[in-house]
């Protein structure tokens, strides 16, 4: 809360749960066009977006759609002349918008949209993982996984700010745990003055759709030249990296909160990691204080920019640590390993001057619990497998009918 | 139940449309008035009315750092007298409180359901009374003012008028009770929640 003092915002302490919190950010970030449609567990941003528009809170229009399909299709258009615009949605929905998120990225337009994380039917669930958001990973978007209500405010702020800067133009999803944080009041600041968010975020000019000065975008493009502009996208990923960490900076200095693309708990003299995201970072937290009472020398670390993917963040925080555990939260079915973040961090250490042990778990899907005795018990079993267990690819924790002997 | 050192967790059972998960909410609202770290959240699930419904709450002195679902509550508040004591007494810790919707007497339910701790007050009757609805979540929440000394009457009645009515008021429950400028339904449940606060039996063994 120290920091709290250094910003140069004045802010309200508030209650609200993560959907109400992406609510309030999407307002002070001062949308002019949401479209949506709902799902569980997402339906609670857009209610309280309507009920602000509705009370003149917010002046936006809200597009009513008949599917997510068309809620992405609706703000694409917006955003392509001009507007800044913003959607919401989880689990199908995400699945239904696929083929127009590529569309949103292609045409280097600026949306925001959260994402409350659900698994994906069929059998139809409607609890928490994070398959929906892993499955859009090669989309283009940038990605933030967030852990807190407090987390989700700042970051549909800081979406903002990246996906809106020259060098970037790429649109962004602000993922959250679906229940486990959509669905749970905590308390959090926000600026009492919204007129703040509107000094860290200027309106920008960009191309847009225009008749008085046309141009074209997302037109055919033939073989000659396709991959160029597809390249111009790699290039704006990799750039984006810098920019995020420039908006953390100003996050920092108007709002006195500090994200890093690594998070990391009591990890600097740790022999032993574990890595997880979303709101499951902070019940590992409780489960490392309770491990190191019982003298374990452990740490946690979350990975909330999850496109880009910041190995440098990464190697550094893990640093001389013997063992690293990945917990993820969603399955990649016929990988050579199941955990969609376990790969990336094997990929960031391949053929590094040190390389921990590096064990890949998954636990949590379809909205079973994980608590701190799950990882408790996954940092026991990683220590007795060592080595081993990479060799029997993701080890799915607490699934009936599955054994790693 | 005081004891800086830990968190208090509360778990509420209702039946859909008695307002356990806003019970579960304004308990959080009413502990962040007072600078004090919350968590409110509903047991997931289709919303059913008049089926079984849980909801929780915790409050601590310093950021909450778990997401887990609360096994061994500290409290139990039960809204609706009809409910199954299996399924409210699971994991009620040995030392735990249990506050009940009942016109039975407090010692009478520590006996027949051997609880150390029972606070009783007939919320459904004072709902009647006050609100002319069986809606007894606010009611609920007076009784258990009387033991948690993190959290004030005061902060209770000002995060019902938040959570309810968003209505942000500065003033004490003496002052709103007072006040003229309040309508019958806001009144109601702050009559509600006094009355069940002078109400509650208390029973400890």
């Amino acid at each position: 809360m120290e920091s709290m003092l250094e910003s140069r915002a004045r802010q309200v302490r508030v209650l609200l749960n993560s959907n109400y919190a992406v609510a309030y950010a999407a307002r002070d970030a001062d949308v002019d066009v949401v479209a949506a449609y709902p799902i569980t567990p997402q339906t609670g941003v857009v209610e309280k977006l309507s009920e602000m528009i509705a009370n003149g809170e917010l002046d936006a229009e809200m597009i009513h759609v008949e599917s997510e399909h068309s809620a992405l299709s609706a703000i694409i258009g917006a955003s392509a002349v001009g507007a800044r615009v913003f959607t919401a949605t989880s689990s199908q929905g995400l699945e239904f918008m696929h083929e127009l998120l590529h569309i949103a990225s292609g045409m280097r337009l600026p949306l925001v949209m959260s994402v409350a994380t659900r698994a994906l039917s069929a059998p139809i669930n409607i609890w928490n993982d994070y398959s929906d958001l892993m499955n859009v990973r090669d989309s283009s978007w940038i990605t933030l996984i967030a852990s807190t209500a407090q987390e989700v405010y700042d970051s549909i702020i800081e979406a903002f700010m990246v996906s809106e800067d020259p060098r970037v133009l790429l649109p962004s999803i602000v993922a959250y745990d679906g229940f486990w944080m959509s669905h749970t009041y905590e308390p959090l600041y926000i600026p009492e003055d919204r007129r703040v968010v509107s000094k860290i975020l200027p309106r920008r000019p960009r191309y847009v759709l225009d008749p008085d000065n046309p141009i074209t975008i997302g037109s055919l493009v033939n073989p000659d030249w396709y991959y160029e502009i597809k390249y111009q996208q790699v290039e704006a990923m990799k750039e984006a990296y810098r920019v995020i960490r420039e908006a953390d900076t100003k996050i920092k200095y108007y709002l006195g909160r500090a994200y890093e693309p690594i998070e990391s708990y009591m990890a600097e003299d740790s022999e032993i990691l574990v890595l997880t995201y979303g709101g499951a970072y902070e019940t590992l937290q409780s489960a490392v204080d309770m491990m190191r009472s019982e003298g374990l020398r452990v740490g946690a670390l979350k990975l909330r920019l999850w496109r880009p993917f910041p190995v440098e963040d990464l190697k550094s925080k893990v640093g001389d640590a013997e063992n690293l555990i990945v917990v993820d939260r969603a399955i990649s079915y016929g990988a050579s390993i199941e955990g969609p973040a376990a790969l990336e961090v094997i990929a960031a250490f391949y053929k590094g001057k040190s390389c921990p042990t590096i064990s890949s778990f998954i636990a949590g899907i379809g909205g079973r619990p994980v608590s701190e005795e799950d990882f408790k018990g996954i940092v026991k079993k990683a220590l007795k497998l060592g080595d081993k267990a990479l060799k029997m690819g993701s080890i799915h924790w607490g699934v009936r009918g599955a054994s790693y002997e | 139940m005081s004891n800086p050192q830990r968190t208090i967790e509360v778990r509420f059972h209702g039946r859909g449309g008695q307002g356990a998960v806003t019970a579960s909410i304004i308990l959080a609202e009413a502990a962040a008035l007072e600078g004090l770290y919350s968590q409110a959240f509903p047991e997931f699930g289709p919303e059913r009315r008049g089926a079984p419904v849980k909801a929780y709450t915790r409050i601590s002195k310093e950021h909450i750092k778990t997401r887990a679902p609360i096994l061994n509550p500290d409290i139990v508040v039960v809204l609706d007298p009809s409910l199954h004591p299996s399924t409210y007494m699971q994991g009620l810790k040995k030392d735990g409180l249990l506050v009940l919707n009942s016109k039975k007497g407090a010692k009478s339910i520590a006996e027949e359901l051997s609880v150390g701790k029972v606070m009783v007050v007939d919320a459904t009757g004072i709902a009647l009374r006050n609100l002319r609805a069986p809606i007894v979540n606010v009611a609920m929440l007076g009784a258990l003012a009387r033991v948690l000394e993190e959290v004030s009457l005061d902060s209770i009645a000002k995060a019902t008028l938040k959570a309810i009515f968003n209505i942000k008021w500065e003033g004490n429950i003496a002052s709103l009770l007072e006040a003229s400028i309040i309508g019958e339904a806001v009144l109601g449940n702050i009559r509600a929640l006094n009355e069940a606060y002078r109400l509650t039996e208390v029973y400890i063994a």
